[in-house]
């Protein structure tokens, strides 16, 4: 895991928002312009997804990422790739050390899946992007592209002998990560609501964006 | 398989669609060993309703698919389950979900440009344009295309996350038999993984049969292989009660 700080200045940025606990964010965010997001409290996973603002079927793609790096985990360091092959943002620094794009978005149907059926009405970050989308259509987003994400903040690891597990423990409170968008993008952020397991530490707490040209 | 209904042989670097309904089996054979399949799953019902490898691996706790997982979609159901896995040396397949599928660019630099042209059906088709052809059949373009599954595709990964595609047991007669638990429109390429770095286009045949599978029993593997799998099926019961038709 490399560790990367940042020397950008908050005082600089040109927009700072605050996402709480169970809400979304959708926005664009031009080439060029870096932002970072914070975990605020610690722990807290934002459930991230990328477009290319022109078109929203070009997106990040969880899978091109991880083959073109040929590594599971997100860091300082990582190019995100879209299902074209191209550049869409490039993470600049990194106080937390390792993000996932394995694990995927909560949603009230696999709620019931994964914890029991009875928990189908919790809320869940698939439910915060279908509100976003329907919300604003203006960005052309449609459920069909709503696919893998990156967990900005989660740690699960993959075994030798091909296990998932989720660890997570590896941020706390003010840690950050700080991303360049190598073309215009739209961002959809579900910042996650999970109650059932340690992704946000059973306690989802708010994160920031802070933009800078 | 209680009732063999069709088998077919598709050579390498072919692509195939057909909508299977609750109750088939099918099963793939990796007729010269090294094999890759790539496959995508839809509700056609719903083409909303797709495959969701997250789901998939967390749901399950599992990085690879083996017998006993269960196949999601993205509204807590289960497409299919991994009912029989035979390696031909014994040691078990292990299939990726993770690594995607070879595109143009990719199949370019490795064994050169795809050229129908000058190579007829020895041309280099890659997995991306395969799925491409055959979703948009069905009015589904690449804003549908969610990842896929390669069977036979073993993807290991070391403590620091860098992956490698293990070649060791992809041997000739290694089978996967999917038992499909809705009705579900199954589009899938033969095209090489995307990993693979061999240094021929690796042209690898797969034979497949159709069948009728047996019912599900309550002592069912793939069932009773997780707790998580016992309320997907409730979920599908759910599906089948509320939309009989």
């Amino acid at each position: 895991m490399t560790l990367k700080e940042s020397t950008r200045n908050p005082e600089q940025a040109i927009a700072r928002h605050q996402v709480k606990a169970g809400d979304y964010f959708l926005g664009e965010i031009k080439q060029g312009q870096t932002f970072r997001l914070v975990d605020l409290e610690g722990n807290q996973a934002a459930d991230v997804l990328f477009y290319n603002a022109k078109d929203p079927s070009e997106r990040y793609s969880a899978m091109d990422t991880i083959r073109h790096q040929g590594n599971l985990y997100l860091g300082a360091g990582t190019t995100l790739i879209s299902n074209a092959n191209n550049e869409l943002l490039d993470i600049v620094a990194d106080t937390c050390g390792r993000h996932d794009t394995l694990g995927g978005a909560c949603a009230t149907e696999s709620n019931t899946v994964r914890y029991s059926l009875e928990k189908r009405c919790m809320h869940a970050c698939r439910d915060s992007w279908m509100l976003a989308i329907a919300e604003h259509p203006e960005f052309g987003i449609h459920k069909r592209d709503i696919t893998h994400n990156i967990n900005f903040f989660m740690n699960v690891p993959v075994t030798a002998q091909g296990g998932l597990t989720f660890a997570d423990g590896i941020s706390a409170p003010g840690k950050y990560v700080e991303l360049t968008a190598k073309m215009d993008i739209v961002m959809l952020i579900s910042n996650c609501p999970q109650l059932n397991n340690p992704c946000n530490g059973y306690n989802p707490t708010p994160i920031d964006v802070i933009v800078w040209n | 398989m209680s009732k063999l209904i069709y088998t077919t042989t598709l050579p390498g670097n072919g692509h195939w669609s057909l909508e299977l309904r609750r109750g088939s089996l099918m099963t793939i054979t990796d007729i010269e060993g090294g094999a890759n399949v790539g496959m995508l799953f839809y509700n056609p019902r719903n083409l909303l309703e797709r495959y969701n490898a997250p789901d998939t691996l967390k749901c399950q706790h599992t990085f690879k698919l083996e017998r006993g997982n269960c196949l999601y979609s993205d509204m807590g159901r289960i497409f299919a389950s991994i009912v029989e896995d035979h390696s031909a040396n014994g040691a078990g397949n292990w299939h990726d979900t993770v690594c995607g599928t070879s595109n143009a660019r990719s199949v370019a630099l490795r064994w050169g440009q795809r050229d129908y042209q000058t190579d007829r059906n020895q041309w280099l088709q890659n997995g991306y344009d395969a799925f491409l052809v055959e979703l948009a059949k069905y009015g589904l373009s690449r804003a549908d295309m969610a990842s896929n599954i390669n069977w036979f595709s073993k993807v290991v990964a070391d403590d620091a996350g860098n992956i490698h595609l293990d070649t060791g047991n992809a041997c000739a007669g290694n089978s996967v038999s999917l038992r499909f638990e809705m009705d579900t429109l199954v589009v899938l390429h033969t095209c090489p993984h995307p990993l693979n770095n061999a240094e021929n286009y690796p042209f690898k045949p797969v034979q497949i049969e159709l069948g009728e599978a047996d019912p599900v029993t309550a002592d069912d593997y793939c069932k009773n292989f997780r707790p998580e799998n016992q309320r997907g099926f409730q979920n599908n019961e759910l599906y089948y009660l509320a939309a009989k038709n």
